[in-house]
């Protein structure tokens, strides 16, 4: 249907922001920046709040390709539907709580529905959003967006993947949604690393426990991993980026490593990673199962240091629920 | 472009119609399930569209020169797949099997499914942001195809239609026609009652739109009105078609209990004694 093409060479091979500390945010609006350079059919649409998503950039350098829509949600994916339909790659990005949730139906509908290559990348996503509160810390967007048909999630950990996950969706002729956050995340994957839609990346199978995590809980997970091993646990740590179509071979193999799997998001345990997690062990492989992430409640005012804490989501609080697992495992096992 | 239309093209534009409405009726009688009123109201307005003002190629459906239609009122199915029919898109005999399991013709539009459909529609107040992004997308690519957006006026009571007539406005959207199928009518009954949507006209105007006001079931006024619209820049137009709910039918006209109810196969034979006839030429007339 309609006039879409494949879009032209939009690979780079450099690692930009390996290494580096970065709100995944930024690392999207540069990527887009450069994307933009060397794809003419990247337009870019965004609902007033370009300062903060980082369409900003693409906006200074190609004003004829971005389109602000206003405080307007429902439209602004109504129209980046219809500029695919003219063989355009839209990207449309606002704050992951208005995006899925203001818009869910015209995504439902009108993108999914018919196919459509538009590419949702919203930002500020999850309690580390900090102060501005409950009102703007999307925590059911993974599961709005995952129960969709022909929607592909997406939730990268830091700065590198961003760019790499930004450059890969713009090959990939279908709807994605993209989860970015507002601090600065700290760098955890290797420079030799390439992200693939839909492959997980395994740091390690611990033969107690691994972790499955996604965005900046994969860093959180890593701490957590080696606190584990220093305390006597054999811990391994898997980046699940891809929520949706999610790797359950990655998922099967960790399962059948481990005696317990962890999954690890800042979102709720509800219907995002935890749930897809759970769907596939329960029907593949039971597994002895936990899950980090906010515990059906909404977030709320704070540092996004102190709100990690406060919502159970930091390192300390993976180590304490895999140890009382354990706990009463062993003791479970002497009876 | 056609150049001066002649009477006779009238004449058989508004023969067209004719038969699209019979088509519609029988589709619906043979379905047992979908919108009757909405739509024989848009009949003329689809029927110009398909057969006077749109360049399109129903063999090469993506032929990136086409003007565009988006049919914002998803439910008025009928009245777009006889037009698909009739101009070629796909086989006529298709239309008999609407709603049927396994038919591409589903009770809302699919473009998945069928050649000739730009996007899915069926949930009320989309289409004008969906035809607003490829009107910019045209835009961007320098064409001179245009797009052309039909809702229903119940629909204009959805947010998102004013939102998306504020971006018209805003981007000046002039290779972009809006049509809304005033018949006054929605499900609930009348929209006068359910939901006030009038003063439409002015209403447009203030978003910044160029509004043409017409009698919908007069196709010499819809074709003129097609070709002014056109000329229309640096602001999108929208013709407020005023228009009988069921329109062609004399026993369901007006009533909005006969918006999503289809005829009895008594009623359609007599629905076709009024039209004149099973879809053949008329006789005189
Ligand atoms: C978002 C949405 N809400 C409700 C409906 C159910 N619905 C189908 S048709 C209709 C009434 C439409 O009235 P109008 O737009 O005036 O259409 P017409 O009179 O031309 O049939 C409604 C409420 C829908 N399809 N989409
Ligand atoms: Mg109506």
């Amino acid at each position: 249907m309609g006039s879409r093409e494949k879009g032209t060479e939009t690979k780079s091979q450099n690692t930009d922001f390996c290494g580096k500390a970065v709100a995944t945010r930024d690392a999207y609006g540069a990527a887009l920046l450069e994307l933009g350079k060397r794809n003419e059919k990247v337009v870019v649409l965004d609902a007033d709040l370009s300062g903060s998503t980082k369409t900003a950039k693409f906006a200074k350098t190609f004003p004829d390709r971005f389109f602000n829509m206003g405080i307007a949600e429902q439209d602004l994916i109504g129209t980046a539907g219809g500029l695919s339909l003219t063989g355009k790659i839209p990207f449309a990005s606002t704050f992951a709580v208005f995006q899925t949730g203001r818009a869910w139906e015209q995504i439902r509908q009108t993108l999914c529905y018919s196919g459509l290559n538009v590419k949702l990348v919203a930002t500020h996503a999850g309690v580390t959003v900090g102060e501005d509160g409950a009102s703007h810390q999307a925590l059911e967007d993974i599961a709005l967006m995952r129960v969709i048909p022909h929607m592909t999630v997406i939730v990268p950990c830091d700065g590198f993947e961003t760019k790499q996950v930004i450059d890969a969706i713009a090959d990939y002729d279908h709807p994605v949604y993209v989860r970015l956050g507002r601090s600065k995340v700290p760098p955890v994957m290797p420079e030799d690393y390439r992200f693939e839609i839909g492959k997980a990346f395994t740091f390690g199978i611990g033969r107690d426990v691994t972790i499955i995590a996604t965005g900046l809980m994969v860093a959180i997970a890593l701490q957590a991993a080696e606190l584990l091993q220093k305390n006597g646990l054999d811990a391994g740590v898997i980046n699940m980026s891809t929520i949706k179509p999610l790797d359950t071979h990655a998922v099967l193999k960790a399962a059948k490593g481990s005696k317990l799997i962890v999954t690890a998001e800042e979102h709720s345990i509800i219907g995002g990673l935890g749930g897809a997690v759970s769907e596939v062990l329960s029907e593949s492989c039971p597994t002895h199962l936990r899950r980090i992430g906010t515990r059906d409640t909404f977030g709320c005012s704070g540092s996004p240091d102190e709100l990690i804490k406060l919502f159970g989501l930091s390192s300390e609080d993976i180590v304490k629920t895999v140890e009382s697992f354990f706990k009463e495992y062993h003791s479970d096992d002497s009876v | 472009m056609k150049t001066v239309m002649q009477p006779s093209d009238i004449l058989s534009l508004t023969e067209q119609a004719r038969i699209i409405r019979i088509e519609i009726l029988k589709m619906l009688t043979a379905s047992g399930s979908g919108h009757t009123g909405g739509s024989l109201s848009a009949a003329d307005i689809v029927t110009a569209l398909y057969f006077y003002k749109m360049r399109h190629r129903p063999q090469e459906p993506s032929w990136p020169g086409r003007d565009r239609f988006i049919l914002s009122k998803g439910h008025a199915a009928p009245v777009l797949y006889a037009a698909l029919a009739l101009s070629g898109y796909f086989d006529k005999s298709l239309l008999a099997n609407l709603r049927k399991l396994g038919c591409p013709l589903q009770g809302h539009p699919s473009s998945k499914l069928i050649e000739g459909v730009e996007v899915s529609t069926g949930s009320l107040g989309q289409g004008l942001s969906i035809s607003n992004g490829i009107a910019l997308g045209l835009r961007l690519d320098k064409s001179p195809s245009r797009v052309y957006c039909l809702m229903g006026d119940g629909e204009t009571q959805e947010g998102q239609v004013w939102e998306a007539a504020m971006s018209a406005g805003h981007y000046k959207l002039d290779n972009l026609c809006a049509i809304v199928d005033v018949n006054e009518l929605q499900i609930d009954g009348k929209c006068a009652d359910v939901m006030k949507i009038e003063p439409i006209a002015s209403k447009w105007k203030s978003f910044n739109w160029h509004v043409f006001e017409i009698d919908g079931h007069n196709m010499e006024e819809i074709v003129k009105t097609f070709d002014e619209a056109e000329k229309i820049k640096g602001k999108p137009s929208v013709i407020l078609a005023r228009t009988i709910k069921s329109k062609g039918v004399s026993f369901f006209e007006g009533k909005a209990e006969y918006h999503g109810v289809t005829p009895t196969n008594e009623e359609l034979e007599k629905a076709l004694l009024e039209l004149g006839g099973n879809g053949k030429q008329r006789k005189g007339n």
